[in-house]
């Protein structure tokens, strides 16, 4: 255990895994953004069937675990539909985002729930269509309550993502792998336990990204929100703020 | 949690009559016992399951029908093999979760220690482990620390199963440390001042004052977490734990039936989660109500 830091050609080979990591992450969760904004607002729809659907979606891909929901993206459904060997990447982006929308959703509906009723009403009185109801007052209301658990949703998806090494996917995880089997054919031998925890540090940093990157997000929303209305939608500094406080009296009829 | 509440171990309890629901008292003491017992129950299955095999061997010789899109005939006779990598599944999720259910508690007691060289790196410990991926810790563990030298052997070198059940019990004993640590901010400040008023010492305040409040709390998040730790066992695949992600692909490279084995193992997820699903959020309204 003697020098934590591999070498320059190890970390290059890691470097391709970080790539294809961070591909997945991103049409991940463009997938599971859109599937939760669908799926919460159905949730809360006045039609039952959609209501109903949507709930069915809600507990099927929150009901199984993500890497059987890989799998069965991977090497059953193309069975099933007799589609021959699509992409993997395609399937593991469907998998993980099916999956992120599914917990998505119900921070959605959560969040909508928690726009005061004066604000639904007043939609209704101002005879405003369903795609501007929900585009200029419930939705800017609602994303500040939103943010929080996003943030930690996205985290669960980079862990999610290192799943995909299990399908054949050269993530990062399984960039890891390859040097582990290879290393005794290497010039430089590498530690197998100072190789993971080089590859933990690099999960470790990519989670803080994301981290960050929603916490400033959350602090230009709220700023907004504040100049708008000249309240405070959530607390920035208490970071996961109870969205269970916040709506009665922070964002309290208008 | 009421301010009334006092601490169990105080004089029997008996609740004001004209409060609805009189069991509230009384409800929260055996919460908290029985609380006491899952762990108890939950740690002797863990040593079980630390002693006892977790190997299994999946022997139906079944074969698809090759002209039907969905044999479900051969699928119903690969439910026995099933439920023998479901019980695998099963020993890892509830050692692993009985280990985090303590991991938990440990770490989130050194989180409100006195001294900032606990608390930091325990801090620092819970984030790592909760922002990066439970696979690459598994391979860690099982490819990573036999080859650590400094550690005696006993002591680093595992099984698949415990390594898995080590695993899960370190992943989620961060996540619950958080909910423990929420729970035990939400003992309100008037109790820890009663035990310092009657001179309690640290242990009896913990254990007789400031944990019976804080755990019916944290119950339904620590329900969560078992739900969550029973999702993430199947990855024990990676490391060669024969559980239900083990059976299905090794009985589908066999039988070349991805299909059907993949959407069984999916169908057992559903039967095992969405009804414990269920009963968490029962449990959940019922504690809430005792609460009001």
């Amino acid at each position: 255990m003697d020098g934590l830091l591999l070498t320059p050609g190890q970390y290059a080979s890691l470097w391709i895994g970080v790539q294809i990591t961070v591909q997945l992450l991103l049409w991940s969760f463009a997938l599971g953004v859109v599937l939760s904004l669908v799926f919460g607002l159905m949730r809360l729809s006045e039609n039952r069937f959609a209501r109903g659907f949507a709930l069915c979606y809600v507990e099927l891909f929150r009901g199984i675990s993500s890497i059987v929901l890989l799998f069965w993206f991977a090497f059953a459904l193309p069975i099933l539909l007799d589609i021959g060997q699509p992409s993997r990447v395609v399937m593991a982006v469907l998998a993980l985002g099916a999956n992120m929308g599914g917990y998505g959703a119900e921070i959605v509906r959560g969040a909508i729930l928690s726009v005061p009723k004066g604000q639904h009403e007043a939609t209704t009185a101002l005879n405003l269509s369903g795609f501007h109801r929900v585009r200029h007052v419930i939705l800017p209301q609602a994303l500040p309550v939103i943010l929080p658990p996003f943030g930690n949703l996205t985290i669960e998806i980079l862990k999610g993502t290192a799943l995909v090494s299990l399908v054949g996917l050269r993530d990062l995880a399984f960039s890891a792998e390859i040097l582990r089997t290879a290393r005794t054919q290497m010039e430089v031998p590498i530690g197998v336990p100072e190789l993971f925890i080089n590859v933990l540090v690099i999960y470790f940093v990519l989670a803080q990204i994301i981290s960050f990157t929603f916490r400033l997000f959350e602090r230009l929303v709220n700023a907004r929100y504040r100049q708008r209305t000249g309240r405070r939608a959530v607390d920035v500094s208490g970071g996961a703020a109870a969205p269970a406080t916040a709506p009665g009296d922070a964002t309290g009829g208008t | 949690m009421a301010v009334d509440t006092g601490s169990p171990g105080s004089a029997p309890p008996t609740p004001p009559p004209d409060q609805p629901g009189g069991l509230r008292l009384g409800g929260v003491r055996v919460t908290w016992r029985s609380a006491l017992g899952v762990v108890a129950a939950l740690a002797a299955l863990a040593v079980v399951v630390r002693f006892g095999g977790g190997s299994q061997r999946f022997e139906t010789r079944v074969f698809r029908d090759p002209d039907v899109r969905f044999d479900f005939e051969f699928m119903f006779a690969y439910v026995p093999d099933f439920l023998r990598a479901l019980w695998v599944t099963f020993q890892a999720t509830i050692g692993g979760f009985a280990l985090a259910v303590v991991i938990g508690l440990v770490l989130a007691l050194l989180r409100r220690s006195r001294l900032r060289v606990l608390r930091w790196p325990t801090a620092f410990f819970i984030e790592f482990v909760r922002s990066t991926p439970l696979l690459v810790q598994l391979f860690f563990l099982f490819y990573g620390l036999p080859r650590i030298t400094a550690i005696p052997e006993p002591l680093r070198v595992w099984s698949s199963l415990a390594t898995l059940i080590i695993a899960l019990g370190v992943h989620y004993g961060c996540y619950c440390s958080e909910a423990y640590r929420a729970g035990i901010g939400s003992v309100p400040k008037g109790q820890w001042e009663a035990a310092t008023a009657m001179n309690l010492g640290p242990v009896a305040t913990w254990s007789q004052v400031v944990l019976p409040q804080a755990i019916p709390n944290v119950l339904p998040a620590l329900g969560n977490f078992l739900i969550a730790a029973y999702k993430d066992a199947p990855l024990g695949f990676a490391i060669n734990v024969t559980g239900v992600m083990f059976f299905a692909s090794t009985t589908a490279s066999r039988t070349f039936a991805p299909l059907e084995l993949f959407t069984l193992i999916g169908l057992g997820f559903l039967a095992v989660s969405l009804p414990s699903a269920f009963l968490l959020r029962r449990l959940e309204r019922r504690i809430g109500y005792e609460r009001t």
